[in-house]
């Protein structure tokens, strides 16, 4: 590859040819500032559409200033990012984009983390000297993500994870000039739109135009209601996460911080849905090893590869997509579903009390599971499994809003018997954690041996798809993975097309899995922070005294005393689910 | 938004435009401006059997149609009446005549009126300046066309 040697701000550089200015300026020490600009490195997540010229920079013999996500690096170029031009130019483009930006920063879901406010700090904008028309438009409210696009700078970097990396195609820009939005076909609310609530756009989103439906207040109610008892479960990937909010490093993990803070909160019990992803891969691993004897003896009948079905955005995407394909993935229901009957129909019973007495909350790093709970399969007469769900960051702000000093915490145990978990439960975190616990109880339930090595290193990593034979005793397992929606159709396109040869895939809709999940803090594109919450995911399985899911001592207990055994009778009705073609009539009512 | 059920014939006729273009996604605009031709606007089905043709989003679809102002979704008029803006016919009152129109109609500009015999636009130069102003209604021009003249022509279709 060519070398390109440049001189930005007085400072030599060299760097390979189709580097961008932006880039080219790193190495010199030079950070240039950025709003559309979206990077995720790692994994090929990309967004320069030169849309808001923040970026620009002088270029000497160039007529106009030159956007520096969007532009080459040239022999010889000579570039200036910050004198008397470039800085007026950039604190005006800031300043037009203002002028049709609401001044709601107060009250606003974003204030805090918005890029656009703290663009305006670090310009040092004072005033908005243009004063025109605002764009106006009505705010779209789904079950799961907010749409306000008043306050939506066109920077297009929803649209590319929708379309990009998802390949969703939910959203698109509409109409032109001072008219366009970002919005679904038709201008259909999103919920009428083939959606999957993974929240991907909402956590690359700049501003406030996309938040999520925020729950706090439904919770903070029921803990202050004496007739309600109320549970908790939190996701494997928030612990992972969460400190990020309280100053502490990526990748810290806050497990005991996180319990004493729900405590304190006023939770009569703090569980984990950890232990409920020990009781999926019970009825998932069952249901593979069950469909891999049959289709080893000769059954025609059976489906393989199974797929997971942990993630309710991939069941989104497969119900609105590929519903042709919705009796191959598993049946078993994802933790957060699989809790709740658990609570209310096992532990409710257990305390002596109602199930509408007992109220169910999920601290989750994710928005599809606010739709997910709400799903009409899971509640029983209008009573839900899980009644309220919210996001890592909620879950923050709920724990500064109640005077809590989140760092001063000591460590606290979650509250049993729905609060014990394996290591193989807290890996459903990372991509490739879900199959690898898996296949460490499939592993020794099929070979009838025990595991010398319980870690499936090969089945970890960030790789968009990746592919894996593990041994089974003699038998080839091929195991398929793939995080983001996109990679999942490449997976599903190739098994509808008869070229796959898995014998199980795991899917998460996010990139990188549940830690790099809608709900969880902003990461910026800083995809350090996603690869530091998977070492934290993977340190917690590694300290874990027990590490298989079979082997959860409260879980046996579970089957013995309440559900039998996986996939029987009581634990298909409780534990299993059905999916649904979503792909018809979603745009035009009648 | 209304449904207009297409026919399953003309659901088939527009598949067939996308397959001379071979189903690439990269001929969206030209689709389109076929579909329209066939079709005479753009309703949401047809963008939706065309998005699924070309394997692209429906938003997609919908965002391309919106951006380009000659795609339209409302169904135009039996007779589709055409104001030539162009220099030459500004210069010498079509927008007079525009006017005259929108009076008469009592529609306006990219609307069709209630009867769905008239729709209205406006377009730039039809190549007959030495005429101006001129209105297309249909194929036909009408050529040195003034405001007392509308009367007129909208006659000769109101039969």
């Amino acid at each position: 590859m060519n070398r390109i040697k440049l001189i930005i701000d007085g400072k030599t550089t060299e760097v390979p040819e189709n580097t961008t200015l932006l880039k080219a300026a790193k190495t010199v020490g030079i950070d240039i500032p950025t709003l559309c600009y979206f990077e995720l490195k790692d994994m090929n997540i990309e967004n320069r559409p030169g849309g808001c010229r923040v970026c620009v920079v002088e270029v000497k013999g160039r007529r106009n200033l030159a956007p520096a996500c969007n532009t080459m690096v040239a022999e010889g170029m000579e570039v200036y990012t910050h004198n008397i031009r470039v800085l007026n130019a950039r604190r005006t483009v800031l300043e037009l984009i203002l002028s049709d930006h609401p001044a709601e920063c107060l009250t606003c879901a974003k204030s805090g983390s918005c890029e656009l406010q703290s663009m305006a700090q670090q310009l040092g904008v004072r005033e908005i000297p243009y004063q025109g028309e605002q764009s106006k438009y009505r705010k779209d409210t789904s079950p799961a993500i907010i749409r306000d696009v008043d306050k939506c700078i066109m920077c297009r970097r929803c649209e590319m994870m929708c379309n990009d990396v998802q390949t969703v195609g939910a959203l698109s820009a509409v109409n032109r000039g001072f008219m366009a939005v970002v919005a679904p076909a038709f201008e259909m609310n999103l919920e009428k739109s083939p959606c999957t609530y993974c929240g991907q756009c909402v956590s690359v989103c700049p501003t406030g135009a996309l938040t999520e439906v925020d729950h706090s207040r439904n919770v903070i109610n029921a803990l202050a209601d004496p007739t309600k008892t109320v549970v908790v479960q939190t996701a494997p990937a928030v612990r992972a996460a969460l400190g990020e909010e309280f100053g502490l490093a990526p990748g810290t993990l806050v497990t005991g911080k996180m319990v004493a803070a729900l405590r304190r909160l006023g939770f009569d019990y703090v569980f984990d849905t950890d232990f409920a992803a020990d009781l999926t891969i019970m009825e998932e691993g069952t249901e593979l090893l069950d469909r891999l004897t049959r289709y080893l003896k000769g059954d025609k009948d059976v489906k393989l590869p199974i797929l997971t079905s942990c993630c309710p955005g991939w069941v989104n995407f497969f119900e609105h997509h590929f519903p042709e394909m919705r009796d191959i993935p598993s049946t078993a229901k994802s933790p957060q579903q699989m809790f709740g009957p658990i609570a209310k129909e096992y532990f409710a019973k257990k305390l002596g009390i109602d199930r509408r007495n007992m109220i169910v909350v999920s601290i989750m790093p994710c928005l599809a599971k606010k739709y997910e709970c709400q799903r009409d399969e899971f509640k029983v007469n209008g009573d839900p499994d899980v009644n309220f769900s919210l996001s890592t960051r909620e879950l923050a702000h709920l724990i500064k809003a109640s005077n809590i000093d989140f760092n001063s915490l000591s460590a606290d145990d979650f509250d049993n018997p729905l609060g014990e978990s394996t290591g193989a439960a807290v890996i459903f975190g990372a991509t490739g954690g879900v199959i690898e616990a898996a296949c460490r109880t499939a592993y020794e339930l099929y070979t009838g041996k025990k595991l010398l090595k319980v870690d499936f290193t090969e089945l970890r990593g960030l790789e968009n798809v990746r592919k894996a034979t593990l041994d089974f005793d003699g038998l080839p397992i091929n195991i398929g993975i793939a995080h983001g929606l996109g990679n999942a159709r490449k997976l599903l396109e190739d098994i509808r097309d008869g070229k796959s040869q898995f014998h199980a895939i795991e899917i998460m809709a996010c990139p990188g899995g549940c830690i790099g999940g809608g709900g969880q803090p902003f990461h910026h594109g800083d995809s350090e922070i996603i690869k530091q919450r998977a070492s934290a995911i993977y340190r917690e399985d590694a300290g874990k005294p027990i590490r298989k899911s079979h082997e959860n001592p409260f879980i046996l207990e579970l089957y013995k005393d309440f559900l039998g055994k996986p996939c029987g009778e009581k634990s298909y009705n409780l534990l299993h689910t059905h999916y649904f073609d979503k792909s018809a009539g979603v745009f035009v009512e009648e | 938004m209304a449904k207009i059920k297409l026919s399953e014939k003309k659901i088939q006729e527009l598949k067939d435009v996308c397959k001379t273009f071979h189903n690439d996604k990269g001929e969206l605009i030209n689709i389109l401006h076929k579909a329209q031709s066939l079709f005479g606007y753009l309703p949401a089905e047809l963008q939706e059997v065309i998005a699924k043709e070309l394997n692209v989003s429906v938003a997609h679809v919908y965002g391309v149609v919106t951006f380009y102002s000659f795609f339209t979704m409302q169904p135009k008029g039996k007779h589709p009446v055409s104001i030539c803006l162009g220099t030459a016919c500004y210069v010498r009152g079509s927008e007079k005549v525009l006017e005259e129109f929108k009076r008469q109609l009592n529609i306006q500009v990219g609307q069709t009126t209630a009867d769905g015999k008239f729709s209205l636009s406006c377009l730039r130069c039809v190549g007959a300046c030495g005429l101006a102003p001129v209105v297309l209604v249909g194929e036909k021009v009408y050529g040195r066309v003034a405001p007392d003249g509308v009367s007129d022509i909208i006659a000769e279709y109101n039969i």
